[in-house]
C-alpha cells in the first residue's frame, strides 16, 4: 500500500475512533474500571462496598442531572453547592412542623434561588457564570446566617429513615437518584419542554425567532436545577443525620460539572446526555474509590481527577466544530 | 478601548443624536467609574457610622488585608479582558505559599523562585491547553484548581505538614517588614498595579490583550499572535497568584495549607465590580483595585459592627456583585443599542 492511500484511511479511522470515544467513551471507561476493580480490589463485589459507592454518588448524580440541563441550555450553574447548604440550613428550622413541610420548604427555597438565577440569565441577560457566582458566594453565607453557623442534629425519624433506610435492599437515596435519572431522561427526550430546552441551548436567537418561550424555558431550567440541588442537600443532610451548612455541598458545583462534562455533554449547549451524566458521576466515584482502596493519597486522587476532566473535554472538543 | 463605542456619529440630526450621545457617554462614565464612586461612598458612610473606621491603623489593616487579593485579581483582570477566566488562582495562591515556606529553609531566594517557577509552570500549561487545543478556559482552569490543590497536598503529606519559615530568615521581611508604618505587601501590590496598568495600556501586549478579548477572530486576521497572547496571560495570572501566596506565607511565617479556597471567586467578583466585562475586550486595572478595596471595606465594616458574624460578609458581597453586574448590564445595553 502506498502512502497516499494509507494516510486518508488512517485519518478516517481516527475520526471514527474519536466519534466513538465521544459517544461511548464514558461507558467503556466505567466498564473498564468495574472490571479492574473486580480483578484487583479486595471485597469490591460485596454488597456493602457497592452500596457505599452508590450512596456516596447519589447526591452528586442528582445535582449533576440538573447541571446537565443547565449546561444543555448553554449555561452553567455554580450555585448548586450553596443551594444544597441552604436547603440543609432550612431543614432544622421547619422540621418542627413535620417531615413533609420541612422538605417542601427546603425545595421551595431551592426553586426560589433557581428562579433568581434564571431571571438574571434570561431576563437581565447576565452571563450564567456571573449570575450564579453571586448566589454561590451569597447563598452559603445566607445558609450560615440561617443556621447561626452551627451544626444542628436531626432527630426527625422520617428524615433519618430517608437517609439510612432502604427498599428491597436498595437505599432510598439511590432509589431516588435512579428514578430522577429516568424522569429527567424522559423530560429531555419526550416532552415539549425538553425539546425546547435543547433548541434554546443550541441556538437561542433562532429559538426566539421560531417563537419558543426562551425566557420561560431558561428560568424553568435553572429552577429545576436548583430544586434538584436542594433535594440533594436534603438527602445529604438526612444521611449525615445533621444539618451542616458550612460543609454540605462544598465544591459540589465542580463535581457536578465534572460529571456532566465527563459524560459527554458539550459545554457549548444544545445537547444533553442524561445517561452519560450518570455514568460520568459513577466514573469519578469509581476512580476515587479505587485510588483510596489502593492506598493512593487524596493528592494523587485530585490530580488524576484533573487529568480525567482534561482528557474528557479534549475528546469532546471536536464535537463543537460539527 | 471602550471609548471607541462613544465616538461621535455623523452630525446629520444634531439635537436628538447629541442628547442620545450625552446619555450614552454618561452611562459609559458610570460603567467605567462606578466602582470608585461606590468606594468613596462606602468609605464616607463607614467613616460617619463607625468612629473606629477612619483611623490610620484601620486603613493600614484594610490595605494589608487587601493586598494579597489585589495581586491575584490583577492577573485575573488580564485573563478576563482576553475573554477567559482563571478558576485555579485560589489553589495556586495556596500552593505558592506552601512552596515558599518549604523552600525558605534554603534562604529567601529559593523561597521566592521555587513557587514562582511552579506556579508559572501551572499557568503556562493552562495557557497552552487553552490556546493550542481550543478547550474552554473554564474547564481547563477547573482542572487546574484540582491539580494545584492535589500538588499542594502531595507536598504537605496530605495537608498534615505545615512548613514554618525559620524565625531568623530574611524571607520574613517580605511580608512583615514596614516602611513609614505601611507594610511591604501594600507597596508591592501598588507597584505591581502601576506596572500592570502600564503593561495593559501602554504596551503592544496590552493592546493585543484587548483585541483578543474583543474578537479573537478579528485579532487573528489582523495578524496578532492570539495563541501567544493567551498563553502569556495565563502565565501572568499564575505567576501573580503564586507571588501573592509567597507574600502571604512570609506574612504568616508559614505555609498554611487550607488557604485560598474560594479565592478565585473573590478575585472574579473584584474584577467584575471594578467594571471589567466578563465577555472580554474591556476593563481597567484601576477598577479592579477599587473592586478589591470595596470588598475589603465591606469586610471591615462587618467586623466593625461586631454583632454580625462573618457569614454576612459573603451575603453582602454576593448582593453587591449582582447589583453591580445588573447595573453594568443595563448601562452596557444602553450604550450598545445601535449595534
Amino acid at each position: 500500500m502506498t502512502d497516499t492511500t494509507a494516510v486518508p484511511a488512517a485519518s478516517v479511522d481516527r475520526a471514527r475512533l474519536a466519534r466513538w470515544a465521544q459517544d461511548y467513551g464514558v461507558y467503556a471507561a466505567v466498564a473498564a474500571l468495574v472490571l479492574f476493580n473486580i480483578a484487583f480490589t479486595d471485597n469490591f463485589l460485596q454488597t456493602a462496598t457497592l452500596r457505599t459507592q452508590l450512596v456516596q454518588v447519589a447526591p452528586v448524580v442528582i445535582a449533576a442531572l440538573g447541571m446537565a440541563m443547565v449546561i444543555g441550555s448553554e449555561g452553567v450553574d455554580l450555585s448548586v453547592g450553596s443551594v444544597m447548604a441552604l436547603a440543609a440550613a432550612v431543614l432544622p428550622l421547619y422540621i418542627g412542623y413535620g417531615f413533609w413541610p420541612a422538605v417542601l420548604v427546603a425545595l421551595l427555597v431551592g426553586a426560589l434561588v433557581g428562579v433568581v438565577n434564571g431571571t438574571l440569565v434570561a431576563v437581565v441577560g447576565l452571563q450564567p457564570i456571573v449570575a450564579t457566582l453571586a448566589l454561590l458566594v451569597g447563598g452559603r453565607g445566607l445558609a450560615l446566617v440561617f443556621a447561626d453557623g452551627q451544626l444542628k442534629g436531626i432527630t426527625n425519624p422520617t428524615l433519618l429513615e430517608l437517609g439510612t433506610g432502604e427498599l428491597l435492599g436498595v437505599p432510598y437515596t439511590v432509589l431516588i437518584a435512579g428514578v430522577l435519572a429516568l424522569v429527567i431522561g424522559f423530560v429531555v427526550r419526550g416532552t415539549v419542554y425538553g425539546r425546547q430546552l435543547v433548541a434554546v441551548g443550541g441556538n437561542r436567537a433562532a429559538s426566539a425567532l421560531a417563537g419558543l418561550p426562551v425566557k420561560r424555558v431558561l428560568i424553568g431550567t435553572y429552577a429545576l436545577c436548583a430544586v434538584l440541588a436542594a433535594l440533594a442537600g436534603v438527602l445529604a443532610t438526612a444521611r449525615l443525620g445533621a444539618s451542616d451548612p458550612s460543609a454540605i455541598g462544598n465544591l459540589m458545583e465542580l463535581s457536578a460539572i465534572t460529571a456532566v462534562v465527563v459524560g459527554g455533554t458539550p459545554l457549548s449547549g444544545g445537547s444533553i446526555r442524561v445517561l452519560g451524566t450518570v455514568a460520568g458521576a459513577l466514573l469519578m466515584q469509581l476512580v476515587r474509590a479505587m485510588l483510596i482502596n489502593h492506598d493512593l493519597p487524596d493528592s494523587s486522587a485530585q490530580m488524576i481527577q484533573a487529568a480525567i476532566i482534561l482528557a474528557a473535554v479534549y475528546i469532546a472538543r471536536e464535537r463543537r466544530t460539527r | 478601548m471602550s471609548q471607541i463605542l462613544t465616538t461621535p456619529a455623523a452630525p446629520a440630526h444634531p439635537a436628538p443624536v447629541e442628547r442620545e450621545l450625552r446619555r450614552e457617554r454618561l452611562a459609559g462614565l458610570a460603567q467605567r467609574h462606578g466602582a470608585p464612586a461606590v468606594l468613596v461612598l462606602a468609605v464616607l458612610v463607614a467613616s460617619v457610622l463607625f468612629p473606629a473606621f477612619p483611623t490610620a491603623e484601620n486603613a493600614n489593616g484594610i490595605a494589608i488585608q487587601s493586598s494579597f487579593l489585589a495581586i491575584v485579581a490583577l492577573g485575573m483582570t488580564f485573563v478576563i479582558i482576553t475573554g477567559g477566566i482563571d478558576l485555579s488562582v485560589g489553589s495556586v495562591f495556596a500552593l505558592g505559599g506552601v512552596l515558599a515556606a518549604y523552600a525558605s529553609q534554603w534562604g529567601p531566594v529559593p523561597a521566592l523562585l521555587l513557587p514562582l517557577a511552579v506556579c508559572g509552570a501551572i499557568g503556562l500549561l493552562q495557557g497552552l491547553l487553552i490556546a493550542k487545543t481550543g478547550m474552554a478556559p473554564f474547564i481547563v482552569t477547573l482542572a487546574g484548581l484540582l491539580g494545584a490543590r492535589g500538588l499542594l497536598l502531595a507536598v504537605t503529606d496530605e495537608g498534615s505538614t505545615t512548613y514554618l519559615v525559620p524565625k531568623d530568615s530574611a524571607f520574613l521581611e517580605f511580608g512583615q517588614g514596614t516602611f513609614l508604618g505601611i507594610g511591604y505587601p501594600v507597596y508591592l501590590a501598588v507597584l505591581l498595579f502601576v506596572l500592570g496598568a502600564v503593561l495593559l495600556q501602554r504596551t503592544r501586549y496590552g493592546q493585543a490583550v484587548f483585541a483578543v478579548g474583543g474578537s479573537p477572530d478579528a485579532a487573528a486576521l489582523m495578524g496578532l499572535p492570539v495563541a501567544r497572547i493567551r498563553v502569556l496571560t495565563y502565565l501572568l495570572s499564575g505567576l501573580l497568584a503564586g507571588f501573592a501566596g509567597v507574600l502571604n506565607a512570609s506574612r504568616l511565617s508559614s505555609g498554611v495549607t487550607i488557604l485560598g479556597v474560594g479565592m478565585e471567586l473573590d478575585a472574579i467578583a473584584a474584577v467584575v465590580i471594578g467594571g471589567t466585562l466578563l465577555v472580554g475586550g474591556a476593563g481597567s486595572i484601576s477598577g479592579t483595585l477599587c473592586g478589591v478595596l470595596l470588598l475589603g471595606v465591606i469586610q471591615n465594616v462587618i467586623n466593625q459592627i461586631g454583632t454580625l458574624n462573618s457569614s454576612y460578609q459573603s451575603v453582602v458581597s454576593g448582593l453587591f456583585l449582582i447589583l453591580v453586574v445588573v447595573v453594568q448590564t443595563f448601562l452596557g445595553r444602553r450604550r450598545r443599542r445601535p449595534r
